[in-house]
């Protein structure tokens, strides 16, 4: 059966709730599969920790950008007011840091808004135009009102007539070969 | 929230409606929403109010190009009163957007799920709402293509913006502003722009929202990141949208103009732009229902609590007031005390009151439940609201200005028509994107409503 290998993807199932989605990710992980993902019309609760996705890398993102818009804010402001352009006006003090904290505000929540969104995006390997698992007709409803787990075709354990065997036993509604070709 | 006790007491049933009428399925409400978007042709209302508004926005582009042409001088606008309806027109409006993001992020903070069907189009009214606020600074420049002047760029001139004033302030918080809420209704649109690639029924469609869609599958590992930027996003928002408020208010607060120069104005003024954005909000929300169809998602629970919020904020915005004037007299402050008897008693007195009947004294009626269970006496009210918002900002600009320190340097100020055409134009320019906007993207967050179905039949009512 190795030969499917090639030119499958994985093999998809698909379910009716999002109980029985994560009942059946957490019972995949329990069979040993290591490459599962889960595709659903909204967020489910635990399903990320039942395939086996426990952090992201956002948050600190969001942090990195966060900082840099603080500190290049102020550092702006300083460098603008303090060493390229000097007023004195009456003996005031060049860096009036006070005054910075508006735009220095604004920009620290400029940069983390920025690195949050484009750093989703970029984990996500979003924008992807193209994905095997569109290949499945059915999947359209993936956005709309069913629930997909895919075990992959990289997988070690993967074996087309094994897996589509499990799933079945998982009470998958239907089970979806994905292909590879385009 | 989303729990539902039976209770005997019959207000108490009333006050605990569902969010989402009873019997939805995950496939109904993406149907229903999708549908609004995908197939239904557009109405005899809709193609009426589109080309009102469309003809609006064009007097406002002829509005634009004769203040191209003249200058500045077409408006009604003299020393004392350097900004006139430029300045009160853009308060109003960036308040207006206030809202859209209250609903957005600081409700999604707080858990409360009654957002979920208001926040898209309350982001969308945002996101308009900024772009005709950012259009009267930018107009009023009078020599609008030298605009990029107030961002720090390195010029020949070597000269850099003036960051300790509060105009430049304001640059950085409107155009943060406008960034980070089109970042976040774009974020928020993703999933369900991925809906309607799937359930596009011609190929324009699927090419378009398969662009914007930007390949999004729904898998767990995005949703896991992407839940992870939107809470993120809706913690930065929700500092974003006080902070801009607050320093519009301090284009006024920052000078030393009886009547601006007092501490209450970042608190009041934020409050007054939660308290006009969501009489917009309920200004759009109810003929969007009634249009659409969408009475099961935008419930009378939405309504009725949008109602409470704003009687809220009009009552700290009410609070203001009062602080405004008793500070007048506790200071003891010569001109602050002028400044509050013209208001009562000067020649723009009329506007006070009226501002005071709008703000004050009708919202009162939304302390029974008979008013805000009322949906015409809610959408009049959202009117009135509106109309008292934008006089606020007119007492405050105006008044103030007229009557400042030195008999000498008194005037008036009447707006032209020029200035009621732009003024107009701009609330073309707002509906015209409004109508657009329900016809080509989804007015209600799709898969949260999903998210809401799954709550309904997880706590057993709901879903057959």
């Amino acid at each position: 059966m190795t030969e499917h290998h090639s030119d499958s993807y994985g093999v998809m199932g698909e379910f009716l709730t999002p109980e029985q989605l994560l009942n059946a990710a957490g019972k995949a992980r329990q069979a040993g599969y290591k490459y599962i993902s889960a595709y659903t019309p909204f967020p489910v609760e635990g399903l990320a920790r039942a395939i086996g996705f426990p952090r992201t890398g956002v948050p600190l993102l969001t942090l990195l950008g966060g900082s840099l818009g603080c500190l290049g804010g102020f550092g702006l402001q300083y460098w603008c007011s303090v060493i390229s352009y000097p007023i004195n006006v009456g003996g005031r003090p060049l860096n009036s840091w006070p005054a910075f904290i508006p735009v220095t505000f604004e920009l620290t929540i400029l940069g983390a808004a920025t690195f949050a969104v484009l750093g989703m995006l970029a984990l996500n390997l979003l924008p992807q135009p193209y994905h095997p698992v569109f290949n499945v007709e059915r999947f359209s409803h993936a956005s709309s009102d069913r629930f997909f787990l895919c075990i992959e075709s990289r997988d070690p354990k993967f074996h087309l007539a094994e897996t589509t065997k499990f799933l079945q036993s998982v009470q998958a509604h239907h089970v979806h070969e994905v292909s590879n070709a385009e | 929230m989303s729990d539902i006790e039976p209770l005997e007491n019959q207000s108490e049933i009333r006050r605990l409606e569902p969010l989402l009428e009873p019997g939805h399925t995950y496939a109904s409400v993406t149907d229903k929403i999708a549908a609004v978007v995908l197939t239904r042709p557009p109405s005899m209302g809709w193609i009426l109010g589109f080309s009102v508004s469309f003809c609006l926005v064009m007097a406002l582009f002829v509005s634009i190009a004769w203040l191209m042409i003249k200058g500045v001088g077409i408006w009604g606008i003299n020393i004392p009163i350097g900004w006139g309806f430029a300045i009160v027109n853009f308060v109003w409006w960036i308040g207006i957007g206030h809202a859209g993001t209250l609903i957005s992020a600081i409700l999604f903070l707080l858990n409360q799920k009654w957002r979920t069907s208001i926040n898209r189009f309350a982001e969308a009214m945002t996101l308009f709402a900024v772009a005709c606020a950012g259009t009267f600074p930018l107009i009023h420049m009078g020599r609008p293509w030298m605009a990029y002047y107030t961002m720090p760029y390195p010029s020949t001139m070597g000269l850099w913006p003036q960051f300790r004033s509060p105009l430049i302030w304001d640059v950085f918080a409107v155009s943060t502003y406008g960034t980070v809420s089109l970042m976040f209704w774009f974020v928020g649109l993703l999933p369900d722009l991925a809906t309607l690639r799937d359930r596009a029924k011609n190929r324009t469609q699927q090419v378009i929202y398969g662009i914007l869609s930007m390949g999004w599958r729904g898998s767990a590992h995005h949703w896991h990141r992407y839940q992870s930027a939107y809470l993120l996003l809706a913690g930065l928002a929700t500092p974003l949208v006080l902070s801009v408020h607050t320093v519009v208010s301090f284009d006024f607060a920052i000078a030393i103009v009886p009547g601006w120069h007092t501490t209450i104005f970042p608190p009041y003024f934020v409050a007054g732009a939660i308290y006009s954005g969501f009489a917009m909000v309920l200004t759009l929300a109810i003929p969007l229902r009634k249009a659409y169809g969408l009475e099961d998602f935008i419930t009378m629970r939405h309504l009725d609590n949008m109602a409470k919020v704003m009687l809220a904020t009009g009552l700290i915005v009410a609070y203001g007031y009062a602080v405004e004037f008793f500070m007048a007299f506790y200071s003891g402050n010569k001109f602050d005390v002028f400044l509050a008897q013209q208001r009562l008693h000067g020649p723009y007195s009329h506007f006070y009151f009226a501002l005071i009947l709008c703000n004050i004294l009708t919202p009162q009626l939304l302390w029974f439940e008979k008013v805000r269970r009322n949906i015409a006496a809610l959408f009049v009210m959202s009117l009135v609201i509106n109309t008292g918002m934008w006089l606020e900002r007119f007492v405050i600009v105006v008044i103030s200005l007229t009557r400042d320190f030195m008999p000498s340097a008194w005037g008036r100020y009447s707006a032209t028509f020029w200035d009621y055409s732009t003024f107009a134009g701009t609330i073309g320019l707002f509906v015209m994107l409004i109508f657009l906007f329900v016809r080509t993207l989804p007015a209600i967050a799709i898969a949260e409503m999903r998210e809401l179905v799954a709550h309904q039949s997880e706590s057993g009512e709901g879903k057959s």
